[in-house]
């Protein structure tokens, strides 16, 4: 973001810089090969750390012989662990989750159901977060009002400190229970999301607000910003056409990164407001101790985890050269 | 011995800290409620597990200031023996993390090459994982209950204090003092011990105390999702579990312990940021 940027030697400059961005996205795939496997024997020991046989984890009680003996085939529980470790993996590579022991339907088909809910709930709070974090950010760089600054601050640690699920409940007791405007629970309205997109807005806007503020304090001195200025393109012109897009890819990035914090956030969301959904699955599923159904739903958010990570490092590094520079 | 007590306090910074107003606050709101859990059986007004079926969901009011919960137990002793479970989980939890943590970063940012490669590796794979999800990992394992929610802050925090600890040793060992210390013909395990470490330890106290606010949060959500301390076990998280049945009878049994739990963390965290201006550490937690 120099003034060198505006030279001749831009050009160059930037395709070194991608394909160098290549080298790192690919790097950083690689990466991923041996995280996902300690992630997957991790979630595959579950079964095995625990007290007993293995297959009283996986079947119904008093299941018969024949289906016990037919489980101990499918898993290969009597060969090695290392090969059951591969049967497992190769059986969830083709979308065979196992039979849930209590709802008594195969995995996958709970997963499925699941899946819509939180995507459409994490990508909701995901929005809301960044648009009202990123305004809020905004008007505290803009507007340099001590008193202002205070209530940012004080928001910040508010949305660092109050557990998710004490705001959720208290949300429920303030639009629900006294005011009567939202519905406390359930998936069948739109309005039935306002209230679980905003306990996992929460936290997310004051760390988006914490990140644009920073950027735009970062990039109001650069010498671009100055030439913008010359040019005499008018403040909010400046404002909104080159610093906030300049802001939003640090936005993004710290969002992506975070991933995990807002599927834990849409864990105690849907648990709280008894929303479906892979966390409110994962929950039910350990209070019942439902083994496949635990492995299934883990393994899925291990992998949002991952991807989201995996954009996050990426972003970050297409944004800092230094990054791309330490990876070769 | 009283005075090396009072250089001790003070070269963490714990004078200096309380001398700002928002550290006394928040500093004098943690010794009180350190006290309140310390001397809990004797300053509870009712006996925590006591049922009085015909009193239940009374509301704040006199003689049970904080009202009553579904069984008609009292909110306050409640929510006082509360602060016991939450407050020695948590400092234990994050006690087994500081130890196995400092004793890993110390080792893997001294010895270095393929056996800090080695640890940080492992140790970042658990650095990418929400603290809810590794601790939902623990109770799935162990099952629910106090044991496994100790555990999962355990592991939660340890890749924060390895990669803290390491990051001090790494720099301190370019220091001109320990190279002078190596020249002296000191052996490894004196300038780890005697040097090292002694100067690498106020960064990862504060991160520690830090630490301790976000396992408290860690195991009010646990106990609230019925996976942490089991009944009768008072603890703020259970509290608000078995509350959210009463939600419209009784809010008071949600409110309080939760109001506890934020204020408890706000007060770790503001005398946290207290501590670090006062040691001006704030780089040296960045660094990580």
């Amino acid at each position: 973001m120099s003034a060198f940027s505006f030279g001749g030697s831009a050009d160059t400059r930037v395709q070194n810089g991608s394909g160098m961005l290549l080298r790192y996205t690919f790097r950083r795939l690689l990466m991923l090969i041996p995280v996902s496997i300690s992630i997957s024997v991790v979630i595959f020991m579950i079964v095995h750390l625990l007290p007993g046989d293995p297959i009283d984890n996986l079947i119904r009680v008093g299941s018969s012989p024949e289906a016990r003996e037919r489980l101990a085939t499918k898993y290969g529980l009597d060969r090695p662990l290392i090969t059951q470790y591969f049967v497992w993996m190769g059986n969830m590579f083709r979308g065979d989750f196992g039979q849930a022991i209590v709802l008594r339907r195969p995995v996958s088909d709970l997963i499925m159901q699941n899946l819509p809910f939180s995507l459409t709930l994490g990508g909701l709070a995901f929005a809301f977060s960044s648009v009202v974090g990123m305004t809020l950010g905004t008007i505290s760089a803009v507007v340099r009002n001590p008193i202002l600054e205070r209530f940012v601050r004080g928001f910040i640690l508010l949305g660092s400190t109050v557990p998710g699920f004490w705001l959720a409940l208290l949300l429920i007791l303030l639009f629900s229970v006294t005011l009567g405007w939202l519905p406390v629970s359930g998936a069948k309205t739109w309005s039935a999301l306002v209230l679980p997109v905003l306990t996992i807005g929460f936290g997310g806007i004051a760390l988006v607000a914490r990140v644009t503020r920073v950027a735009l304090i970062d990039v109001r001195h650069e010498d671009f910003v100055t030439l913008l200025h010359a040019k005499g393109l008018s403040r909010s012109a400046i404002l909104f056409r080159h610093l906030l897009p300049h802001a939003l890819v640090p936005v993004v990035t710290i969002l992506a990164l975070r991933i995990g914090w807002i599927l834990g956030g849409a864990v105690t969301a849907e648990f709280v407001f008894g929303r479906p959904g892979l966390g409110s699955l994962l929950i039910r599923a350990l209070g019942q101790r439902d083994f496949p159904v635990i492995q299934g739903s883990m393994l899925m958010l291990a992998l949002a985890v991952m991807l989201g990570t995996l954009i996050g490092d990426i972003l970050q590094a297409a944004m800092d050269p230094r990054i791309r520079e330490a990876s070769k | 011995m009283k005075a090396r007590a009072f250089d001790a306090l003070d070269r963490l910074g714990i004078g200096r800290a309380f001398s700002s107003s928002l550290g006394l606050v928040s500093g004098g709101f943690l010794v009180i409620l350190i006290a309140v859990a310390l001397t809990a059986p004797w300053i509870t007004p009712f006996d925590y597990a006591a049922q009085q079926l015909g009193n239940s969901n009374a509301p704040p009011g006199w003689p049970h200031l904080l009202g009553t919960d579904e069984f008609g137990r009292d909110v306050l002793s409640r929510v006082i023996f509360g602060a016991r479970t939450s407050l020695s989980v948590s400092a234990t939890a994050i006690g087994i993390s500081v130890t196995v943590g400092m004793t890993l970063g110390a080792a893997a940012g001294y010895i270095g090459g393929m056996f800090e490669r080695a640890v940080m590796t492992v140790v970042d794979l658990t650095w990418s994982f929400p603290d809810i999800l590794l601790a939902l990992i623990f109770v799935a394992i162990i099952g629910p209950g106090l044991t496994s929610t100790m555990f999962a802050i355990a592991i939660a925090y340890l890749a924060q204090f390895t990669r803290l600890t390491r990051a001090q040793i790494v720099r301190l060992k370019r220091e001109t003092f320990i190279e002078a210390t190596v020249n002296l013909g000191a052996k490894p395990g004196h300038i780890l011990i005697r040097h090292l470490l002694p100067n690498a330890i106020a960064p990862v106290i504060v991160a520690a105390m830090l630490a301790v606010g976000d396992g408290i949060i860690l195991e009010a959500t646990l106990g609230f999702f019925g996976l942490g301390a089991q009944p009768p076990t008072p603890s703020w998280g259970a509290m608000m579990s078995s509350g959210t049945a009463q939600l419209f009878l009784a809010p008071w049994v949600i409110i309080f312990p939760g109001l506890v739990v934020a204020m408890t963390v706000i007060a770790v965290n503001l005398f946290g940021d207290e501590l670090i201006r006062a040691l001006d550490i704030r780089d040296r937690l960045r660094g990580t």
